[in-house]
């Protein structure tokens, strides 16, 4: 089943930062680029520091790719897909995400 | 059988020394059993920077031996022990402690003895010389009691030790017999322009004195009497009126010596006895004795080579010498004085810059053969190499040393020496030497350093050494990178500038004036910090906020399980116990980990993202002000209990602790900046391992500098002594101010001073003396800050728009269930992380 659920809305998300919102039990971190006028949605959970986190790093680019830096070891993740740069072995969760109006909506779908 | 030869050195000083290390790194070393005698208590060590022990270096640090030297190749070394007499008929010799020592070669190198000058009184209490580290423990001994303090001699040495005594706080005059100082290396101009150089600086300098007795004083202890009547009375006397040769061992074997003292040598440096050898300033060279290190390290060299059988020579030195003598630029290269007949004059001097410079030059115009430099000494390696080199000059000579007025640099690029030219004369290392060990994978001035030694014995030619450096790197197409980060092709330091300057107020507006793509975790957190620096703003405004790293973003420090820590200011780590109370009762209502830190301070641990607000509301009603642990600023001035109740006490530490915490707090910077103030020299709150470090003495507040703790710890320089508080606070400010504006990002101050060039003198030039003309500028901007500070708690309380970011989640009002924690002595820790297992459930939507 395909839903897309409505988490917040954009005046939520300081402009170039994340928050975090529970999606089922689940924490899913929200970016917001301004520049690029686009939502970013990735899971919360840095496999390196095994810790909640991503949501409080900062973003910016690697050669133009946009990434997020973890707060605690500063590893990368593209945003687009959830890809770690200094480790390809290592990748997080990425999820479709809109904005909709004013609205963010996530698309998750359980198995 | 042992088919060894013994080889004996006299002497274990800076050319001793030179000649083992040579020795064991040469061919022969197998071939003698070594044996050292070394007079002093303590190995070979850097006389050249003695005064640098004053300055905080230590005997260890001074030291020129390698650890385990002796040990590692085999040479017995007799320390403490005394050669006494030499038997040239069994070759055989005696020390003071009995020992008979038998020798095939005999090398002598017992250097020499300050001269003294035969004045009645000359051996009364207090009158010192300045040559070993035991003479300067006397002197620093002498001065803790002493007012006034008189060195005897003008010249290089005599000017070093005036600057000793001027940093241990005494009132100092240098009293020479010359009309002028320096009188070997500079002519009368420039000799009169460093004098009034150095009476700017508090030292009062007599010319012409001859003196006649040394006697009882009223108000101090001693008193000259001078030939012309007139008299000084000081407590300290310092004689630094020359050196003599110490030939006396020699004399008595009868090898010859000169008329004037010194042991004769050839150009083999061989003396009378063919088994016997002499270098350093025990030896006497075609009727000369050479005073500099150079000299000797080359008559070292000379000696290694003739006993392997390789032909060399010493036929004389180079006498230039670069140096700064309290803080004044002065050098003086090749023939100065202008003896050669038929030289050529040109001399610059600028009265408002107080700059003298003096080219002597070939008859010819095509030869440079000396130079005077007093005040600006920047073209010395330049000169040098022209007159060592014999390079063609230009056909304006006196283009050399004229003010450039199309602001082209006129200076002989690394290019154009040959690459036998001479860059470093202590350890002769030339260019191509250097382009050598470049090749081989040197790229930075610490490695070539290591590699070749080049610019680490007196240091005058590190200047050089870099440009020599940069120049082989840009041919090899090494890209030298300064940049930040990928999206500013600019160091810190000119961001900094360019920020200033263009009035940029956020990391936006400088993005699209100066750089490109997003940024990142790299330039966002320091031009954040460069912002605040020069604009104070609070640091959460929206446009700054997200530049933050995640502890100033939350203002606490983030631990391992993605929970912060609480830091409330403890200024100087003074502290009622109703607040203490407080710090207790908080603790136990959140459940925190509570730690003492060691800037004297509570760490509350454990506190999830939506307590913190909480946890503050608590704290600031109490009193408290945030602690900026989490920044990269002022952390703590820590501080001694001081004179209100220590029986040791000389002043009131933990008041100025408080006070210097409260000026500085909130200062963001290139990293942490860590404070502390003893109330006396017992030094308990080990202040020279600090940023900035006050120590109270019964003269005033001695100030060091750039020490800190951590992974390379590093000893803080004395940096001025004898100072009022207004005069500290002063200081502070412009070091704080100069160290924010030109630091690399999180570059601590004290590797920040170590790749300053000029390192501790530039930096006191500039803060001391305002030599860049910048103080008034640099104390404008603290005061600034000092003037906008805000508590950032406070600030974030007041705003509800603010306090948003501390839920955890933006549609849920629950707190983060994967937080975790177990007990352990009675407190909490964070549960050991499980391996994540929701990965495997959640999928993506096709």
């Amino acid at each position: 089943m395909i839903q897309w659920q409505t988490l917040c809305n954009l005046d939520d998300i300081p402009a170039d930062s994340g928050i975090c919102a529970l999606v089922d039990a689940e924490q899913i971190a929200l970016f917001y680029v301004s520049k690029l006028q686009a939502v970013f949605a990735l899971h919360n959970y840095d496999p390196f520091a095994k810790a909640h986190v991503l949501s409080r790093g900062i973003i910016g680019d690697i050669s133009g790719e946009p990434v997020v830096a973890s707060p605690i070891y500063k590893q990368h993740f593209k945003l687009t897909t959830g890809e770690c740069i200094e480790d390809s072995t290592v990748k997080i969760p990425s999820y479709p995400v809109r904005i909709n109006g004013q609205h963010i909506e996530i698309n998750i779908t359980h198995a | 059988m042992n088919t060894k030869k013994n080889l004996v050195v006299i002497g274990n000083g800076m050319v001793g020394q030179h000649f083992l290390a040579q020795l064991v790194a040469s061919s022969i070393k197998d071939d003698y059993t070594i044996t050292t005698f070394c007079e002093e208590p303590r190995v070979a060590y850097d006389r050249v920077h003695l005064s640098a022990f004053f300055s905080g270096k230590t005997a260890d640090d001074l030291s020129l031996v390698e650890t385990n030297f002796f040990e590692n190749n085999n040479i017995r070394l007799l320390l403490g022990d005394k050669a006494a007499k030499i038997d040239r008929t069994t070759k055989t010799i005696t020390s003071a402690q009995g020992h008979t020592i038998a020798y095939d070669k005999l090398v002598l190198a017992t250097g020499s003895y300050p001269f003294v000058p035969p004045v009645p009184g000359h051996d009364r209490p207090q009158c010192l010389v300045y040559r070993t580290i035991e003479d300067l423990e006397a002197i620093a001994a002498a001065a803790a009691k002493s007012k006034v303090g008189v060195v005897v001699g003008g010249g290089l040495l005599g000017l070093e030790a005036a600057k000793a005594l001027k940093d241990l706080g005494l009132k100092t005059h240098v009293v020479e017999f010359a009309p002028r100082l320096m009188a070997v290396q500079l002519d009368e101009a420039g000799g009169a322009l460093l004098r009034n150089k150095i009476e700017q600086l508090g030292v009062t300098v007599h010319t012409n004195r001859n003196t006649q007795l040394i006697t009882d004083g009223e108000a101090c202890l001693n008193k000259m009497c001078f030939a012309d009547g007139e008299e000084l009375e000081t407590d300290i006397i310092l004689f630094s009126a020359g050196i003599r040769p110490r030939d006396d061992i020699a004399r008595a074997c009868e090898l010859e010596v000169g008329a004037r003292g010194g042991i004769v040598i050839d150009n083999q440096c061989k003396t009378s006895d063919p088994d016997i050898y002499a270098i350093g300033e025990c030896a006497l060279w075609n009727n000369m004795i050479f005073g500099l290190v150079a000299p000797g390290y080359a008559m070292a060299r000379t000696v290694v080579a003739d006993l392997a059988n390789q032909s060399a020579s010493f036929t004389g030195a180079d006498m230039s010498t670069k140096l700064k003598l309290m803080g004044v630029d002065v050098a003086s290269i090749g023939d100065a004085h202008a003896k050669t007949p038929g030289a050529l004059i040109y001399t610059y001097q600028n009265g408002e810059l107080e700059i003298y410079k003096r080219l002597v030059v070939s008859p010819d115009k095509k030869h440079l053969l000396g130079a005077v430099l007093v005040g600006d000494a920047s073209s010395y390696s330049t000169l040098l190499q022209y007159c060592l080199n014999g390079i063609q000059l230009p056909a304006q000579p006196d283009s050399l040393i004229l003010p450039s007025l199309n602001a082209e640099p006129v200076g002989l690029g690394p290019d154009a020496l040959p690459n036998s030219a001479q860059i470093c004369s202590c350890y002769d290392v030339s260019k191509g030497d250097i382009c050598q060990a470049v090749a081989a994978g040197c790229h930075t001035v610490g490695a070539l350093k290591a590699a070749t030694k080049a610019g680490s014995g007196c240091g005058g030619c590190a200047a050089l050494v870099k440009s020599v450096l940069n120049s082989e790197l840009t041919k090899q197409g090494v890209e030298v990178n300064t940049d930040l980060c990928e999206h500013f092709a600019y160091t810190r330091q000119e961001l900094f500038t360019l920020i200033k300057v263009e009035k940029i107020k956020t990391f936006n507006d400088l993005l699209d004036k100066h750089g490109k793509g997003l940024g990142c975790e790299i330039c966002k957190p320091t031009v954040a910090s460069i912002l605040a620096s020069n604009w104070n703003d609070f640091i959460l405004k929206t446009e700054h906020a997200p530049l933050q790293d995640t502890n100033d973003a939350f203002l606490a420090n983030i631990q391992k399980d993605g929970t912060y820590s609480v830091v409330p200011r403890i200024a100087g780590g003074e502290i009622t116990p109703d607040k203490l109370i407080v710090l207790g009762q908080i603790g136990k209502k959140y459940q925190l980990y509570t730690k003492i830190t060691g800037g004297q301070r509570v760490d509350l641990f454990g506190a999830r993202v939506e307590q913190l607000p909480l946890i503050w509301q608590e704290l600031v009603e109490a009193g408290f002000e945030s602690g900026h642990a989490y920044g990269k600023s002022l952390r703590t001035v820590k501080s001694c209990v001081g004179s209100n109740w220590c029986r040791y006490g000389v002043d009131d530490s933990v008041g100025l602790a408080i006070e210097l915490e409260n000026r500085y707090k909130g200062l963001r910077s290139p990293h942490k900046i860590k404070f502390a103030v003893s109330g006396c020299t017992r030094e308990c709150a080990e202040a020279q391992g600090k940023d900035v470090g006050v120590i109270a003495t019964e003269t005033g507040w001695s100030l060091y500098l750039c020490g800190n703790g951590g992974m390379k710890p590093r000893h803080a320089d004395l940096f001025a002594t004898s100072l009022d508080k207004d005069t500290l606070i002063k200081y502070i400010d412009r070091f704080l101010s100069f160290y924010i504006q030109t630091a690399d990002r999180l570059q601590r101050t004290s590797v920040w001073m170590e790749n300053m060039a000029g390192g501790l003198d530039h930096l006191k030039a500039v803060i001391i003396d305002d030599s860049l003309g910048l103080c008034n500028q640099l104390e404008a901007q603290m005061q600034h800050v000092v003037a906008t500070y805000q508590c950032e708690w406070k600030s974030t309380l007041a705003d509800e728009t603010k306090l948003k970011r501390f839920r955890p989640f933006v549609n849920s009002a629950q707190s983060d269930p994967s937080i975790e924690f177990i007990e352990e002595r009675g407190q909490i820790r964070p549960a050991e992380p499980s391996p994540h297992k929701h990965f495997k459930i959640l999928e993506v939507a096709q």
